[in-house]
């Protein structure tokens, strides 16, 4: 990898643990643990809750229009998920057990971290 | 070899929990989730610090694969059952990796750890204890895989099936959209290249789609002659994999090989062609 090139801001030696696979830890890859800064990425974020309490056994994933798949991650122990998109308009739709799901728009833009909190 | 020679479902893998010929083998990226909990009996392979070299980018050698499985007490007439989170992609890859070091009897659960998790079947904390074994791995079968010197000789020639998003392959976006944007110096796809993304081989709980749907998608849908031969390839080989399984294990196409390299490499070599946009 090029020093030129910014991807290279993250590089191991900055990150505990650098994401260099696609699979995403539970919750997803943290902001700070991506970039150092957001930059120009486009985030999508949020927490999963049932009856007020976090559901942290289940997946949210997001897709695109006509219902392409474009990326899931399982939520973390706080019910947290993190999608670094492109910018433009996206569902969000969340699988738990015993048949619980959910689905919402959201909008994506550069730069920006778009807030989700989905209850089931 | 048909579905049910490589492909087992939930009921089948609680049924062997415990079965000592039957070795069940969680491999996930994050492997904090098998520390949380796993199917019982089931230990764990790491994708990365298990099964490539620590220092250049390739696998484990022979003698590092028979040393990993040594170690994690697995012989060479177990049945290994894989499964993992991601849909499988990991598990798939390393379903694929053991392949290539010629091993047997090896198993993907359908659907893997999110579909055991959405079932609410049981995970345990506790790490079972295996007694070393002495494993001896076969030479790499590189009928299963594709090196970049091949892969770039093929375009034109042989299916490239690249099973990244639409926006990867249009060149929008350089990683998968749950993380952060980095990796390869371009963008875009490996001319000739159809884009058939890995996800619609799946169900929404991570199980395979049927034989006859898989089939209406890469014959029908992309249009892929399986009369040539056919290279899978996605950002680190991991996703191709997943494909790999569905083109070589549960349809039978025997000419089918895995680039491991993918885009990662790909992307940043100098001088090799690249396409941007949709398939031309």
């Amino acid at each position: 990898m090029s020093d030129a090139n910014p991807a290279s801001t993250v590089t191991p030696t900055h990150l505990p643990n650098p994401p260099q696979g696609c699979g995403a830890p539970a919750g997803g890859v943290s902001v700070s643990a991506a970039t150092g800064t957001l930059g120009g990425q486009a985030v999508v974020e949020g927490h999963v809750t049932r009856e007020g309490a976090p559901v942290s056994t289940g997946y949210a994933r997001l897709l695109g229009s006509g219902d392409e798949f474009v990326a899931e991650v399982p939520l973390g122990d706080d019910g947290g998920f993190r999608f670094f998109a492109a910018p433009g308009s996206w569902t969000l739709r969340v699988l738990a057990p015993n048949g619980l799901r959910a689905e919402q728009s959201v909008q994506a833009d550069h730069g920006q971290v778009t807030k989700v909190e989905v209850s089931l | 070899m048909s579905r049910s020679d490589v492909l087992v479902d939930a009921d089948w893998a609680e049924a062997r929990i415990g079965d000592p010929g039957v070795v069940i083998v969680e491999v996930d990226e994050d492997t904090s989730a098998y520390d949380k909990g796993h199917i019982p009996s089931a230990i764990k392979i790491d994708w990365k610090k298990d099964l490539q070299d620590p220092v250049r980018r390739d696998f484990v050698d022979k003698t590092g694969f028979e040393n990993l499985l040594s170690e994690r007490g697995i012989s060479n007439d177990d049945t290994v059952l894989l499964y993992g989170g991601n849909n499988n992609w990991f598990a798939a890859y390393a379903y694929w990796y053991f392949r290539l070091y010629g091993h047997d009897k090896v198993l993907l659960l359908d659907g893997g750890r999110k579909k055991w998790e959405l079932d609410s079947r049981e995970l345990t904390p506790d790490v079972p204890e295996r007694p070393r074994t002495s494993y001896t791995a076969r030479e790499q079968d590189a009928s299963l895989r594709a090196l970049r010197d091949e892969v770039i000789a093929a375009i034109g020639k042989r299916n490239l099936v690249d099973v990244r998003s639409p926006d990867e392959f249009t060149g929008r976006l350089l990683a998968p959209a749950h993380l952060p944007q980095e990796q390869a110096q371009r963008a875009g796809h490996i001319p000739t290249a159809r884009n058939v993304p890995w996800s619609k081989a799946a169900n929404e709980d991570g199980t395979f789609r049927s034989d006859d749907e898989l089939r209406s998608l890469y014959a029908g849908e992309a249009g892929l002659d399986f009369g040539r031969d056919t290279i899978a390839y996605c950002r680190i080989g991991e996703r191709s994999a997943h494909t790999w399984f569905v083109l070589h294990e549960l349809l039978g196409h025997p000419n089918v090989k895995n680039y491991d390299g993918s885009w990662t490499e790909y992307g940043s070599l100098v001088g090799v062609p690249i396409e941007l946009g949709e398939a031309r």
